[in-house]
């Protein structure tokens, strides 16, 4: 079987997982419009609003707890067993890049109604709409690529430290590509021209490329302990 | 002691006395603290080679596993951190002298941030990890994978900033070679070679020590078995 025809099969049997035991995903969905919720009750003593950056960073700094989240679940809700299984019949490559396509469809998923609820609350400042999304779309790859591998290193480091020990080794690499969003994502919110991202986008895809393929390199080895 | 102990402590010594007494170039707000240029960037010099060291360590670890190996990526991680906090420390003074704070929001500042943290986590990760082999090979998955997400940090992002007060803008991130004087140099390449040997003979060091505890252990066990 080709790595890409295993990649999709895996992709499904993710989606079907996720889609059985809607209670998860129910829970993060919950989780991201409690803390939209709570950050309106926290803003609206301010008269409702927040300022732009405010604004921006807030929504980020959501979308990365629900990362942290998501990624947390994924890798660590798998018993040693049924890893067994999955060597036998799967690459570890194709392992590893179909979770972290699924992650990226997971946080997107997640993004979307944290983004209308958000907008409903909160307002929206936002000025040009197709870079806005193209930064969520980005920000949920680049998220997703980034912690899958170190979700699969803190779930394999054990029950010590659970989901501080991946918050811990996630946030230091997390942050380059923060920046990167954060800065796109705000250019889109004032509207300024296309030129302005230009750099910080391609440089986030390049990132997302290295980030991918260290993973891809490396996934192998975390799969055989 | 091998011959290049020597070297260092001559480098070194040439490097304090000749750092603090030897000719400077009058420049406006630099002044005297410009002397800082010996210590402050040969430290990140230092820190950035013995991190390469230690990520190399765990790349060979992957390929071969052995606890020398280990101990060699474990103890390199630790004296670049020392390092890197000392580059810290200096150029936080520095800042204060020269820009009037002890820290600002810079790219090149958040770099060396986000490396410590990348670092300081890799120690946690260790931590947390009860089995030998497991937190081996754990670890030196991440100190890879940290490696490669924090490189663009370091190297790429400030190349493309727009602004930025620290010196080298558009060019190396640590300093412009414009900026260095010719009497400047006969000082700042030997110190460049002498923090970073103290670097190697630091980690040496510590390696010796961590062989000749795992033997001690080793003989206890025998003993007692």
């Amino acid at each position: 079987m080709s790595l890409l025809a295993e990649i999709w099969l895996l992709l499904l049997k993710d989606l079907r997982l996720e889609w059985r035991q809607r209670s998860a995903l129910g829970g993060l969905l919950l989780y991201v419009g409690g803390t939209v919720y709570v950050s309106y009750l926290s803003f609206s003593f301010r008269g409702g609003a927040p300022p732009a950056p405010a604004w921006n960073a807030l929504f980020w700094i959501i979308l990365l707890f629900a990362a942290l989240g998501a990624a947390g679940r994924g890798l660590a809700q798998e018993s040693a067993g049924l890893r067994l299984y999955y060597y036998t019949v799967a690459r570890p490559e194709a392992v590893v890049l179909a979770k972290i396509l699924y992650n990226a469809l997971l946080l997107i998923t997640l993004a979307i109604p944290g983004l209308l609820l958000y907008t409903l609350l909160l307002g929206n400042p936002v000025q040009d709409w197709p870079v806005y999304l193209l930064s969520i779309g980005l920000g949920a790859v680049s998220l997703a690529s980034s912690l899958t591998l170190v979700a699969g290193i803190a779930a394999r480091a054990g029950q010590a430290g659970g989901g501080t020990l991946l918050a811990v080794l996630g946030l230091p690499v997390l942050v380059p590509v923060l920046l990167l969003l954060v800065k796109v994502s705000k250019n889109a919110l004032d509207g300024l021209p296309w030129d302005a991202s230009q750099s910080s986008v391609i440089t986030l895809v390049a990132l997302n490329f290295i980030v991918g393929a260290v993973s891809y390199l490396l996934f192998p080895f975390l799969w055989r302990s | 002691m091998k011959w290049w102990k020597y070297l260092t402590i001559v480098l070194l010594l040439y490097t304090a006395v000749m750092g603090l007494l030897g000719h400077v170039p009058r420049l406006a707000i630099l002044n005297e603290t410009e002397r800082n240029l010996y210590f402050h960037v040969p430290m990140w010099f230092g820190m950035t080679i013995i991190l390469l060291a230690s990520v190399v360590n765990s790349i060979r670890y992957l390929r071969d596993p052995s606890p020398r190996l280990d101990t060699l990526a474990h103890e390199s991680a630790k004296t670049g951190i020392l390092l890197g906090t000392l580059g810290l420390l200096t150029g936080s003074l520095w800042a204060r002298y020269t820009w009037g704070t002890w820290w600002t929001t810079d790219v090149k500042l958040n770099g060396a941030a986000v490396t410590m943290l990348i670092y300081l986590a890799y120690l946690v990760l260790r931590g947390a990890v009860q089995d030998e082999q497991q937190r081996a090979r754990l670890s030196a998955i991440y100190n890879i994978f940290a490696f490669a997400a924090a490189i663009p940090l370091l190297f790429i992002m400030p190349r493309l900033a727009s602004a930025s007060l620290h010196p080298g803008m558009g060019g190396n991130p640590g300093f412009s070679k414009y900026d260095l004087d010719s009497a400047m140099r006969l000082v700042f390449y030997p110190a460049v070679i002498g923090w970073t040997l103290l670097g190697v003979w630091i980690t040496e060091v510590a390696c010796r020590l961590a062989f000749v505890k795992e033997k001690i252990y080793e003989k206890q066990d025998k003993q007692l078995a």
